[in-house]
């Protein structure tokens, strides 16, 4: 007998009403979730992915509503059901996590109520009944001392605590169904890692069918059985998680596992292919196939009729008209791994560019107690850079990573001289610029040390156009006579992949991605000898992340700029990277060449940074580092080795009392911790294909 | 990048004619704020072409005619000196259509300069800036007036010198709250990468993009000039007498009003119009900015 689905969504399409009338923002979706299935759903943002979430809840805003289709929850049509039985469904038979943990729980509730107030809101329970029962959802998340995080607030516990009092909400009802809309997109590597394991353990001990929404195909080749792949507010491809992942039908699943960096390829082994264009607004929807104009695979016939979502093998559905040539051409074969021929000659006895010696960054704490105002308490401050020296070589990149918090950012700003370091040594080009802000130092200095900032919505003054943002670089710096300016302004827009046409447009015009571009060119636009990148590409799509990527690495061979690259996406670094320093709580841990980071003897930190990464290969089954505990706090780190208080390796005492030793590997790598080298050897992620 | 490519070349001065129809646009998209400007633009057609709209002067005295009513000479009737009300009403618009918007615009000056560098460097600066302008606002703004008034005198410029005085601190706390905000936008770090100077940020990267919520402000803020002069004007603390301005047109009608309330009912009626018109225009522009984000 077959099974009866939990959801069945049947030629689901939205509509969202603005001011320039109704646009369709999710057409044609259908889709079927088991019992105890997982469906995945993954896509750049804008595809609609939240908007069918939101649908089948009934949560479509003011503004929005179903114009076709079906929803069926356990055989009912939900467009059937009145507000009163929609809101009995909700929490009780459907449940919801949210992207944001901290937005998602009330400020103003101890985590006890909370989570008795949805148990009580669908079941008629003695008090003493309800406290058991939010004490065992707690302890199924895994959270320590339950009885004591029920009189918390929800300020009181970090986004992963947060993150998993959420799921635990979320499960308390047992609920046929559970959304999860995001749910780890917030969090840090290593918190990532410990939810989705949650997660996959929950699927297995309670067989609650799943909608996972994520843009990360790493994550939902680690949690999903199904993958459906929306673009522009359609499904273009279903299938089960190892047929899409190795024998993708649609060139748009095919080109967002591309534009992916590889965090097991090492460094120049692999290409990054971005798509092309981007997403179409709904109101611009292409006639023919959505995906034909930023399609390599695109025939002439694509851009006239559109494709319908067609059965092409048992179980995998695909929304394109040479999908069955797919089957015999494959759009893509997983390339073995290579071993590196990478090798980073290192310059010959060149003065550093830029040479950092125990640098030190402190921001007070804000007075908490009116003793502490009148200074009868010592200040206290956040220690967010305690200590680091590194150097970087013309023409090199080194990279940071590190979660966050870890001081990368505030280094950064510290050495453009945002930030006054509290103490140590800074030197650029030979010019010492350790008590200079960025308002004294010379104009050389600042001239050839620039940054492109990590936010593409504030990175450009609104104000302004494109062309003078740039321009005002140029002038500055008088970098080209005044009547060439212009000229130079073009030119470096087309350095950045963008023409004239952008010279007077206005930052609101473009898109995240060019918008960064922007930042890169005004960040070029005085030749600078350096520049600094803080999570270039972070906020930004995958497929527009690898554009940017490669951007990067074009312009520092042109020009043979000095790069740092922070960021908390090891993938992106090794990359990009020559050299890599790896940052936690204020500190480095490891520091080296790229390869000799991405490979034993490793710290153990770094090891964990490894493991904790979602790789988009379903048949990857990794072993797990798992760090325990939450990241100390900067104002109060952990006396002698920082890691201590998360190391699974901690030898004893020795790392509580002691700084690390810096351990020499080889002649640029270097790790901090006491453990013998032979222990260090043997770290590694453990990796393994399942057959 | 094929959708792209089919931008056309546009010229600063087309960039700066689409930026201008846009800000027009925004007005006529909100009912409310084509009401306000409609009332506001009337007011000001009257107080352009006042002299073209009556037959007299507003110091003209007919006493044969003192304290009347509205008459075919007389539209609005006369005074207790026998001018011509509909005159004064109308001679009056250009006192306060010229007096608001510039003690306005100078308290709007003495804001910015005080509040700019209050929020973009903070610290002690902003604790000098805050305490002075704090304890100027502990005063209520009407016994503020008189204060200032009476020590300097009745005059034109002294009303607009006291009300500019009154008005500054709250647009300087204004402008020192949107400047913290947008000195912590990257863009602010990049002007300073470039070796900007601070008066050049506070001036050329933040001010410019204050200017939403600071249009709107100061527009309701104009309105309450206009609301302000006219209580002076009652007060006996606005102009010197024989000037036509609404609020003395109140104090000086207020005695006859049991014989004659046209005075009186012409001056509040066209300071309520103004004042009312000035904050349906503001309000419907803010909500239309709002929609915008």
């Amino acid at each position: 007998m077959k099974e009866e689905p939990i959801l069945s969504v049947q030629n689901l399409a939205i509509a969202y009403k603005t001011r320039k009338g109704f646009i369709q923002a999710v057409r044609d979706v259908s889709f079927e979730i088991m019992p105890g299935e997982n469906l995945g759903l993954v896509g750049e943002s804008g595809c609609g992915k939240s908007t069918v979430a939101y649908s089948l809840v009934g949560f479509l805003g003011r503004n929005g509503r179903i114009t076709n289709g079906r929803i069926i929850f356990k055989g009912q049509d939900m467009q059937s059901l009145d507000e009163k039985s929609l809101r009995e469904l909700r929490g009780a038979h459907i449940a919801m996590v949210y992207q944001e943990p901290m937005s998602s729980l009330n400020p103003t509730m101890r985590i006890g109520r909370q989570l008795a107030e949805a148990l009580a809101a669908h079941a008629d329970l003695p008090a003493d009944e309800i406290r058991r029962r939010c004490i065992k959802a707690l302890e199924d998340v895994y959270m320590p001392e339950p009885e004591s995080i029920l009189v918390r607030y929800p300020h009181q516990l970090s986004g992963g605590q947060q993150q998993r009092v959420c799921i635990a909400m979320a499960m308390l009802n047992q609920p046929e169904l559970l959304i999860m809309d995001e749910p780890t997109t917030a969090l840090d590597v290593t918190v990532e890692a410990a939810v989705l394991d949650l997660v996959a353990e929950l699927q297995e001990k309670f067989r609650t069918a799943t909608l996972y929404i994520s843009h990360n195909l790493g994550v939902i080749a680690r949690v999903a059985d199904k993958v459906g792949v929306m673009y522009a507010g359609e499904l273009v491809e279903l299938a089960p998680t190892a047929q899409i992942y190795s024998h993708p039908l649609h060139p748009y699943t095919v080109g967002l596992m591309r534009c992916l960096p590889d965090v097991d390829a090492p460094r120049g082994t692999r290409e990054l292919h971005p798509i092309p264009g981007r997403v179409p607004s709904p109101a611009e929807v292409p006639a023919g196939c959505i995906f034909a104009p930023r399609c390599e695979y695109a025939a002439p016939e694509c851009s006239e009729g559109r494709p319908s979502f067609e059965e092409i093998t048992p179980g995998h559905f695909s929304r394109c008209w040479r999908a069955r040539e797919w089957l015999e051409t494959p759009l893509w074969t997983k390339k073995p791994a290579q071993s590196s021929t990478y090798v980073c000659a290192k310059p010959a006895a060149e003065e550093p560019i830029l040479k950092v010696e125990d640098v030190r960054t402190y921001y007070p704490v804000p007075f908490t107690s009116v003793r502490s105002l009148i200074g009868l308490e010592k200040r206290r401050y956040v220690r967010a850079v305690d200590g680091v020296s590194l150097s970087v070589d013309c023409g090199y990149t080194l990279g940071i990573v590190g979660e966050s918090g870890c001081g990368k950012s505030s280094l950064a700003r510290t050495i453009v001289g945002l930030e006054a370091p509290t103490g140590g040594k800074m030197e650029f080009l030979g010019i010492d610029i350790s008590d200079e802000p960025v308002e004294r130092r010379r104009r050389e200095v600042i001239r050839h040390l620039q940054m492109v900032f990590q936010n593409p919505d504030g990175t450009l003054n609104p104000s302004y156009t494109v062309g003078d943002q740039i321009a005002m670089s140029l002038k500055r710096f008088r970098v080209v006579p005044a009547d060439e300016v212009y000229g130079r302004v073009v030119q470096l827009l087309e350095a950045v992949k963008l023409n004239e046409t952008y010279y007077y447009r206005l930052p609101r015009q473009l898109s995240g991605g060019e918008k960064q571009r922007v930042g890169i060119a005004r960040a070029i636009a005085s030749n600078p000898k350096m520049v600094i990148c803080d999570e270039p590409v972070s906020a930004l799509d995958v497929s527009v992340q690898a554009a940017v990527l490669t951007l990067l690495q074009e312009i520092q061979q042109e020009y043979q700029t000095a790069m740092i690259l922070i960021s908390h996406d090891l993938s992106s670094v090794r990359f990009f990277s020559d050299y890599v320093a790896v940052m936690y709580l204020g500190k480095i841990v490891e520091y080296g060449q790229v390869e000799e980071i991405f490979s034993p003897p490793s710290h153990p930190y770094t090891a964990a940074l490894l493991a904790a990464v979602p790789r988009p290969d379903p048949t990857l089954k990794q072993e797990f580092i798992r760090l325990s505990g939450e990241i100390p706090s900067p104002v109060n780190p952990p006396a002698g080795c920082r890691f201590h208080t998360r190391c699974p390796y901690k030898i004893g005492e020795i790392c509580e009392r002691e700084e690390p030793p810096a351990r020499r590997m080889s002649m640029d790598h270097i790790i901090y911790c006491h453990l013998p080298a032979d222990t260090l050897h043997a770290i590694h992620p453990v990796i393994r294909r399942s057959a | 990048m094929a959708v792209e490519s089919t931008f056309i070349r546009i010229t600063p001065a087309q960039l700066r004619w689409r930026r201008f129809k846009e800000g027009v646009g925004l007005i006529f998209s909100s009912p409310t704020a084509v009401l306000g400007l409609a009332i506001v633009l009337i007011w000001v057609f009257i107080a352009i072409f006042a002299p073209y709209l009556t037959q007299y002067t507003p110091y003209e005295q007919d006493y044969k005619n003192v304290n009347k009513g509205p008459s075919p000479q007389h539209i609005l009737g006369t005074d207790h000196l026998g001018r011509d009300v509909w005159a004064r009403v109308a001679f009056g618009a250009r006192t306060i259509l010229l007096l608001a918007p510039i003690s306005v615009g100078v308290a709007f000056l003495l804001g910015m300069i005080l509040g700019l560098p209050a929020g973009y460097f903070g610290g002690w600066v902003d604790e000098v800036v805050m305490r002075i302008l704090d304890s100027i606002m502990a005063f209520p703004t009407i016994l503020l007036y008189m204060i200032i008034i009476s020590a300097v005198g009745a005059s034109p410029v002294n009303v607009v010198i006291a009300i500019a005085i009154g008005g500054a601190p709250g647009i300087a706390r204004l402008i020192r709250a949107l400047t913290l905000d947008i000195r912590t936008r990257e863009y602010i770090a990049a002007a300073r990468l470039r070796g900007d100077r601070p008066v050049h940020i506070m001036f050329r990267e933040i001010l410019p993009n204050c200017r939403g919520p600071l249009i709107v402000d100061l527009l309701l803020r104009i309105g309450y000039a206009a609301f302000y002069i006219g209580t002076l004007g009652f007060l006996g603390l606005g102009l010197p007498p024989p000037t036509p301005d609404w609020g003395g047109m109140v104090q000086e009608g207020h005695k006859f009003m049991t014989t004659n309330v046209w005075p009186v009912l012409s001056a509040t009626v066209a300071i309520v119009t103004l004042v009312v018109g000035l904050n349906l225009f503001a309000d419907g522009l803010r909500e239309e900015t709002m929609r915008y984000q």
